[in-house]
């Protein structure tokens, strides 16, 4: 032993080993942040977020306002919430980012997800994908004698459960949007 | 008023329009025009550094002593990789400093053109904000808005990369004019926190001051308020590393630096207290020891410009977010009237307290036999100028704690050193930049002699120039904080820590025709030091200090305020455990 008293082999000296005990409870949030449209603003989001170490588990973006030249990028992440409170101040913190919204503790919100899953088979397999596809609204979008190819709009837990749906029946491969949200009421 | 000029001239109009007078820089390829423009006018002065990086730092030292925005002008592909060390020096001192990058015209962006990096995207995550302007009427409004951002709300580095055809190319002048920028971050405080953080200095019994950079940061007048309140109050104060001289190191309320380096009494205070105002300081590790532990029977305030510095470490009861100067204005007023009300008679008793954490007197050394202790030689350093109008730089490891441990600061803005990433290499450089916006003054940059070869090239700046900036080396011979480590953690293996075949110190200033002043002998030290104060040149110090000396106290990283090992002491039993500490 040292005359600090560190046993052999302890890590626990390290400087950076003083993660302070704050809830560890991980809460999932949406976040809609509105953010000047210009080059390199979703690298300075991304880049905050792989930076510090923050989860993404879904990220849309698009222009909706093209005179005011803003974007809402929507942000579906996972963490405690201390980090959740340090993400959005963080966001807060880039020049180009004009308002951060946690539609999660701001009020009702709803949430809606589009996907495109192509389903190959024949047969009884066929028809129930089909069948399956009209009691989840899901739409057809293109058809082979072989496939379809489904349109599906909704929370994400509905895609999630169609998509486990369609596994079994020829689930060949699908593309999801990630989230779009919007606070409800005025 | 528009006017049309080309890119380069816009710059250096943008420049003037903003009071630039010192830019720091290194020419190359992709902004001679902007060269070739200074050139030609007289309003500001340029100054070759010999390195990219020694130009950041340059820009720094001249923003911490002046409270102005730095300013450093380099090329395109290594000139900007070069600064990167700077920006995030910057970054993560808050420092408020403007680069200015040349790039391939926008036409080769992409091509991997001859001396082409993606700037903004290397530059993205080590400066508070960045620009690649790609049109040259919009460079001037950049340039101002750059300006706003660097200096508005938490300070930081930013960049405006500038492809070398809108250099060329003719454009509109947009003059500097009220700030039309989204960018106007919340200065005052929220009044119902201000008033709970009153109530609280109303009844503390146990309360101390914990202050930091942002106090600096926010100008003269925040440290003029802090001074009263602290008065007023009679409470005891402590400041981070970035603090120091915010609170004069005179004043009887003055606790000293606290953190892995700082004093006992400071420390202690901050582990005992039961309410804890932090101003414009930011809970880093170096400061709050092992988290768990830190200061856990007290109420905590944090008044910070940076929401997301709130509840980023320690969870705090009172955050107030704003301007420093202006919530201490409203604390005041808000005290005040209210009466100046404290808990005069308990805050008496924990004075008594501290006076006998005081009286353990931690750093007390003795200088014996005949090789100077870098503790004696800084003290030496304090008592010949502490009378000189004196601005110190340091780099970065034992000799910078020492500094900040036996030097005392009086004022704001004399103090430049890295704090938060820790730059070897940052103190040489920051000290031109603080002689160029003080020529009159006394600059010293304290230095071991392993960070300071890490921009020793700077000497050609200081020789050209004129600077008459005062390199004082203390000289083991050693990465001073690694061995240190190394013997206290690491078995005593001083893995790399050595330097050999290190130069002369004396024959390299005669070599850049400066001065060189050696010393080894205690006996000759004040002499010497004189020696150096009163030459009218650049002087390098090479002051031979105690090969094996630790830099105490400590808070050892993973324990608490009150784990602190103290100096002679603990050290002669670290030495006698020698045995044992091997693995």
């Amino acid at each position: 032993m040292s005359a600090l008293k560190i046993k052999k082999g302890a890590t626990s000296h390290s400087a950076y080993n003083l993660r302070p005990n704050f809830s560890d409870v991980e809460e999932r949030h949406t976040l809609a942040v509105l953010v000047e449209n210009e080059p390199g603003v979703l690298a300075r989001v991304i880049g905050l977020f792989s930076g510090r170490g923050y989860n993404i588990d879904s990220l849309t973006v698009a222009e909706v306002d093209h005179t005011g030249h803003l974007s809402r990028i929507t942000i579906v992440t996972t963490g405690t919430p201390q980090v959740i409170e340090q993400i959005k101040a963080q966001l807060g913190r880039i020049i180009s980012v004009r308002e951060v919204h946690d539609l999660t503790v701001e009020g009702a919100s709803v949430e809606r997800e589009l996907a495109i899953l192509k389903v190959t088979g024949t047969g009884d397999k066929r028809v129930e994908a089909l069948r399956l596809a009209d009691i989840f609204r899901a739409n057809v979008v293109d058809s082979t004698l072989e496939s379809f190819v489904f349109e599906i709009t909704g929370a994400p837990e509905k895609i999630d459960a169609f998509t486990d749906l369609m596994r079994p029946l020829g689930l060949s491969e699908m593309a999801r949007t990630g989230v779009a949200a919007l606070s409800r009421g005025s | 008023m528009t006017r049309q000029m080309t890119g380069a001239k816009m710059i250096v109009q943008a420049l003037i329009d903003q009071g630039v007078d010192t830019v720091f820089g290194y020419p190359g390829g992709a902004v001679l025009p902007i060269y070739d423009e200074i050139f030609q006018q007289n309003s500001i002065r340029h100054i070759l550094v010999r390195h990219e990086q020694g130009a950041v730092h340059a820009a720094e030292g001249y923003a911490r002593s002046t409270g102005k925005p730095g300013v450093a002008l380099v090329t395109s592909g290594p000139g900007a990789t070069n600064a990167v060390t700077g920006l995030t020096d910057a970054l993560m001192d808050s420092i408020p400093i403007v680069v200015l990058t040349g790039q391939v015209p926008t036409f080769m962006i992409g091509s991997d053109a001859f001396q082409e990096a993606d700037t903004v995207g290397i530059t993205r995550p080590c400066t508070k904000h960045n620009w690649l302007v790609k049109e040259t009427d919009k460079l001037s409004g950049v340039i101002h808005e750059a300006f706003h951002v660097a200096t508005k709300g938490r300070p930081g580095p930013v960049l405006v990369d500038i492809p070398k055809d809108v250099q060329f190319a003719n454009g509109t002048y947009t003059p500097k004019k009220p700030s039309v920028s989204h960018y106007q971050p919340q200065v005052k405080g929220d009044m119902d926190a201000i008033v709970e953080l009153v109530e609280e200095i109303e009844k503390a019994k146990r309360p101390v001051f914990y202050t930091g950079g942002g106090v600096i940061n926010s100008g003269p007048a925040a440290s003029q308020l802090l001074r009263e309140l602290v008065d007023a109050t009679g409470f005891p104060i402590t400041s981070t590393l970035m603090g120091l001289g915010c609170y004069p190191a005179s004043g009887d309320k003055w606790l000293g630096m606290l953190g892995m380096h700082g004093l006992y009494e400071a420390n202690m205070a901050m582990h005992d207290c039961d309410l804890m105002i932090n101003i414009g300081a930011r809970f880093d590790d170096r400061i709050t020891g092992v988290v768990d532990k830190f200061s856990p029977n007290s109420k905590k305030a944090h008044i910070d410009i940076d929401p997301s510095s709130i509840n980023k470490v320690i969870r705090v009861d009172i955050p107030i977010m704003g301007d420093v100067g202006h919530v201490l204005e409203d604390l005041l007023k808000v005290w005040k009237s209210r009466g100046r009300k404290t808990n005069s008679e308990a805050v008496a008793k924990w004075w008594k307290k501290i006076e006998e954490w005081r009286a353990v007197d931690c750093l007390k050394f003795t200088q014996k036999g005949k090789i100077i202790k870098p503790q004696h030689a800084l003290s030496r350093l304090e008592a010949l100028t502490k009378e000189h109008d004196r601005y110190i730089c340091t780099e970065v490891g034992q000799h910078q704690m020492w500094a900040a441990q036996y030097l005392n600061f009086e004022d704001p803005n004399r103090w430049m050193t890295s704090g938060g990433l820790g730059t070897m290499g940052y103190g040489f450089p920051a000290s031109i930049g603080v002689q160029m916006a003080h020529p009159e003054s006394l600059v010293i940059n304290v230095a071991g002699e392993a960070s300071w070869l890490m921009n020793m090239q700077e000497m050609g700046t200081a020789m050209q120039f004129n600077l008459p900036v005062k390199q004082f080396i203390l000289n083991n011979e050693r990465l001073g904080m690694v061995r240190q480590w190394q013997e206290l953690l690491h078995g005593e293996r001083y893995s790399q820590s050595w330097s050999e075949a290190l130069p002369d110190f004396v024959k390299l200033a005669e070599a850049f025709g400066a001065k060189g002043i050696r010393c080894s002998d205690p006996d000759d030290l004040d002499a010497a030091i004189m020696e150096m104060i009163t030459y009218e040149g650049p002087v390098i110090f090479d002051c031979l200090v105690e090969k094996h000396e630790n830099c105490f106290p400590m808070i050892p990283s993973g324990k608490a305020h009150n784990e602190m090992i103290m100096g002679e002491v603990d050290t002669s039993t670290a030495i006698d455990a020698e045995g044992k500490v091997l693995v």
